[in-house]
């Protein structure tokens, strides 16, 4: 049976076995490439993604595990990639490589919705599982401290 | 110390002429625009005015500039074309980088050394002169009046009280000019006081692709008809042989298509087999349930205790090795000696753990090859695909991606040549992909490393003499034996896995032993990983002057600076060293004021001073950190509280993707200080994912400080250096805290534990 799942707000229903990750149904069978493959254990977070609203390691999150859920991709934060964390993250120059950078995007965003205002624990905490090999650790906080302020319309952090 | 031969890029002559282009990139390829923009290259209908290789300027004016080097988080692109676009005069809105495919008319492509900009330098800087003046030289025609009133600034020429911009010179055409080699050397470069782009703040390039998913990395890259797959790896990387493969339990997996044992004339995958399938997914799967029956390597009974003891024992056979240092009186020196200090310093294998795990995608299409994948040197892995292959190396081209983390693993392109050979042998585009547990076990990591440091103290803590010895695999000695200068005693070295121990301290008489590490050699192919030597020869270095500066009874700092005092051999020359050791006083004393040395501290608190030179003594990055740690008696776990980092890197051309670089090298420090590092087990390396192998997190980020000191000198390399000085300064910090000396990377809470009782007791 075709597994289908709503993706950047369009439905699909690729067809591939039930068991396949959903990272490799993202890339392979959809040919999204913005998620990104970098353990295969859901310990780098490179192929964060949201299922529902929610950061999901893609790479451990069988297919038929979001049967009829909404995905959300790095392609579909933004139409027009202009989330406050896509440009803060520009306008702090975060990435180095840039290879994890959709996942910590997209971990941020998750980590934003639960907490408006996160202190640097609530960010450790969070962003702890998503692996930076350039580590571009300062610059991740300080992006994720100016979108949240702008987010809350208040002062840039 | 050592001299790399770089050969140069076949010269065209600096011809100017109009409409020269369209061959130059046959392949549809996409150029990045400076505000973000991606825009196709179409440069037949643009029609080019191409003054040198290097860059090319269209009829709108939009110079695109050509980029040799691999774009891996450095924002290289972005700092060489600064460098062509400030010398040509033309404003930033107008510049486009295109990273090139592989072609010999760019001479030696590769990425790494930090050598880059210190490298593009001169050579932008030219180009830039060479347009400007022709530019200059047919917009006065253009303008009717004289070249002498002419002068070139923001994308236009202006004289005689007229202007005229670079497009529509270009699209007036008639540009012929050609430069002699002698009047190119005489082309004015503009002072660094009239530059408008160098050193001035920017946003790189390629960083918005990079926050919306349309970055394009060699795992992105798809043919049509495209198998995928994924090796079965052997149980050693030399000398494995594949004796039969059982592929019944694969049959199951909905996709997968055939295994196939690779034949490689070239032996750079010795045993490997590949399995095929239509998915990545059902290749991953298949694999794990393809059996291969193999003989093993020797390797298969190799340990990394094997590997230390083999260095050891290097270390103490006085005939072993290349004297790189061998000064005259040394042995003198220290039968005089009032005071002797020794120490061994070890480092474990590290992995490079790029979060890209290697892959290719390779295709015979039109008699010849094309490989699409990041990498770092193709010049290097060229003509061993070629050798795979049995082809002439003009019958191979690499077509250029992003690279998901370098750090040195993709200097070695060993990954292309399986994916090259499957591809012809099924006569179809294949894509292989590692899993990141292969990615590990094919790694190229940093070897292990022993090092044996002597010094010779006279009256009042003089130094009088100073001896390192250094035991470790060479990744230049497997990978390009041609690279290796010999040492005093005429037995070959390399450069890259000693640089670091000949340093810039006056130490009196002076000697530095390299010991290749033939065991290392044998069991695996031992990596080039960010910052190479000095990644282990100054955490000796650095460590040991600290111990001396104790046992001669001096504070560390001041006793650096004693002995960085620029006299003799360390007074530094032109052009890229000018200030010599003089320039590393400064950065220690910069570095040393950041951090408050000297101040009291709270209990089990300590700060600890590093410096070196960065790369290579023809390239000298000058750079300190001061590390303050404090010691948790109880667990022995160290918390960095504060990196202050000092760095003189001379000009300094893209200021934000320098600070990143430091930021990020500082940071691999602390990593392979603290928390990473493996073992080789058995022909294989004990980690292989992250559910082992514990690379720095969010969390373990202590409070940054960096400063670059201002310079006009000549701008050297930043991707390294700052990794050299961290662990280093960790261990002085951690003696400073608790009065352990620890002498083995990376330093794990037991060792600190395991010393302070050892020191309870004594």
């Amino acid at each position: 049976m075709t597994i289908s799942f709503n993706l950047n707000g369009k439905p699909v229903a690729p067809a591939v076995p039930d068991d396949t990750p959903l990272l490799w149904v993202i890339r392979d069978a959809i040919g999204l490439t913005g998620t990104k493959f970098g353990c295969g254990i859901g310990m780098c977070g490179a192929c964060t993604v949201h299922v529902e609203g929610r950061a999901t390691r893609s790479c451990i999150t069988p297919l038929s595990s979001v049967a009829g859920a909404s995905v959300t991709t790095i392609e579909g934060l933004d139409p027009a990639g202009a989330h406050p964390l896509q440009t803060a993250w520009i306008e702090l120059q975060v990435p180095q490589c840039g290879y994890c950078q959709s996942g910590q995007i997209m971990q941020a965003a998750t980590l934003l919705a639960d907490f408006p205002s996160p202190s640097d624990a609530d960010i450790d905490g969070v962003m702890g599982g998503n692996l930076c090999r350039c580590m571009a650790y300062v610059r991740i906080r300080k992006a994720i401290k100016l979108a949240a302020g702008r987010m809350q319309g208040g002062t840039n952090a | 110390m050592h001299k790399i031969a770089i050969s140069a890029p076949s010269r065209r002559g600096f011809l100017i002429a109009v409409g020269a282009a369209g061959a130059t990139f046959g392949f549809a390829r996409i150029v990045v625009g400076a505000p973000g923009t991606l825009v196709a290259a179409d440069p037949v209908a643009s029609g080019l005015f191409e003054p040198t290789i290097w860059y090319g300027i269209d009829r709108a004016g939009i110079v695109t500039v050509n980029i040799i080097r691999a774009e891996m988080g450095q924002h290289v692109g972005t700092a060489i074309a600064r460098i062509l676009a400030d010398e040509l005069e033309v404003p930033w809105e107008q510049v486009r980088i295109l990273h090139v495919d592989t072609d010999p008319k760019w001479g030696t492509m590769v990425t790494g050394g930090s050598w880059s900009v210190w490298q593009s330098f001169p050579l932008m800087s030219q180009a830039g002169a060479a347009g400007r003046q022709a530019l200059i030289e047919q917009g006065a025609k253009l303008l009717g009046v004289g070249v002498a009133g002419c002068t070139a600034r923001g994308g236009k020429v202006s004289g005689g009280g007229k202007s005229i911009s670079y497009g529509d010179i270009v699209t007036r055409g008639a540009l012929d000019r050609r430069f002699a080699e002698a009047e190119l050397k005489a082309l004015p470069i503009k002072p660094a006081a009239d530059r408008r782009l160098i050193g001035k703040p920017v946003g790189a390039i390629d960083i918005p692709a990079k926050t919306n998913g349309t970055a394009r990395y060699g795992i992105d890259a798809v043919l049509p008809g495209m198998v995928y797959a994924r090796p079965k790896l052997p149980p050693t990387r030399n000398g494995s042989n594949v004796v039969s493969i059982d592929d019944s339990a694969a049959k199951a997996v909905p996709g997968y298509i055939s295994s196939l044992a690779l034949d490689d004339p070239s032996d750079t995958v010795p045993g490997w087999v590949m399995v095929f399938a239509n998915s990545s997914d059902a290749a991953i799967r298949a694999a794990d349930l393809v059996k291969v029956n193999w003989t093993a390597g020797a390797a298969a009974s190799v340990s990394e205790k094997q590997i230390q003891d083999r260095g050891a024992a290097l270390i103490a056979d006085p005939k072993a090795g290349s004297l790189v240092v061998d000064d005259a009186g040394i042995d003198e020196a220290f039968k005089a000696a009032k005071t002797k200090v020794a120490a061994t310093y070890t480092t474990s294998s590290v992995l490079h753990f790029q979060l890209e795990p290697v892959n290719a995608l390779a295709v015979q299409k039109d008699g010849r090859y094309e490989i699409h994948t990041g990498n770092q040197w193709q010049s290097l892995i060229l003509p061993v695909l070629a050798k795979a292959l049995g082809v002439t190396e003009d019958k191979v081209i690499m077509r250029t991606y992003l690279v998901g983390g370098g750090f040195g693993r993709r200097l070695n392109g060993d990954y292309a040549v399986p994916a090259a050979l499957a591809a012809k042998a099924l006569g179809k585009p294949v894509k292989m992909l590692l899993t990141r547990a292969d990615d590990a076990r094919f790694d190229s990591f940093r070897s292990p490393s022993v090092q044996t440091l002597r010094m010779a103290l006279g009256d009042g803590g003089k130094v009088m003499a100073m001896e390192h010895h250094a035991a470790a695999g060479w990744p230049t000695q497997v990978m390009v034996p041609s690279f290796m200068p010999k040492g005093k005693n005429g037995v070959p070295y390399d450069p890259f896995a000693i640089s670091g121990a000949d340093h810039w301290y006056n130490v009196g008489a002076h000697r530095v032993r390299a010991l290749s590490n033939d065991v290392a050699n044998a069991a695996f192919r031992p990596g080039w990983l960010r910052s190479v030597g000095p990644g282990w020869t100054n955490w000796a270095v650095e460590s040991f002057i600290d111990e001396a500066a104790h046992a001669a009874g001096v504070d560390p700092v001041a006793f650096r600076l004693r002995l960085l005092d620029a006299s003799g051999g360390n007074a530094g020359s032109a052009p890229n060293a000018v200030g010599g050791a003089l320039r590393q006083a400064a950065v220690v004393s910069h570095a040393a004021a950041m951090a408050g040395w000297g101040t009291k501290l709270p209990p089990d608190t300590g700060l600890g001073i590093a410096t070196s030179f960065g790369q290579e003594r023809d390239m000298p990055t000058w750079c300190a950190c001061a590390a303050r740690v404090h010691v948790d008696r109880k667990t022995g776990i160290v918390k960095v509280e504060k990196l202050s980092l000092a760095v003189d890197a001379g000009t300094i051309v893209h200021p934000d993707g320098a600070l990143a670089q430091v930021e990020g090298a500082s940071l691999w420090g602390l990593s392979m200080a603290l928390h990473e590092g493996t073992t080789f087990t058995k022909g294989q390396v004990a980690d292989t994912n992250l559910d082992g192998y514990t690379p720095l997190r969010m969390g373990d980020v202590p409070d940054m400080a960096i400063e670059f000191l201002p310079s006009t000198e000549v701008p050297v390399g930043l991707g390294e250096p700052a990794t050299t000085v961290v662990a280093p300064a960790i261990a002085n910090a951690i003696f400073a805290a608790v009065g352990i000396r620890l002498r083995h990377l990376p330093m794990r809470p037991e060792d600190v534990r395991r010393d302070l009782a050892a020191a309870r007791k004594a």
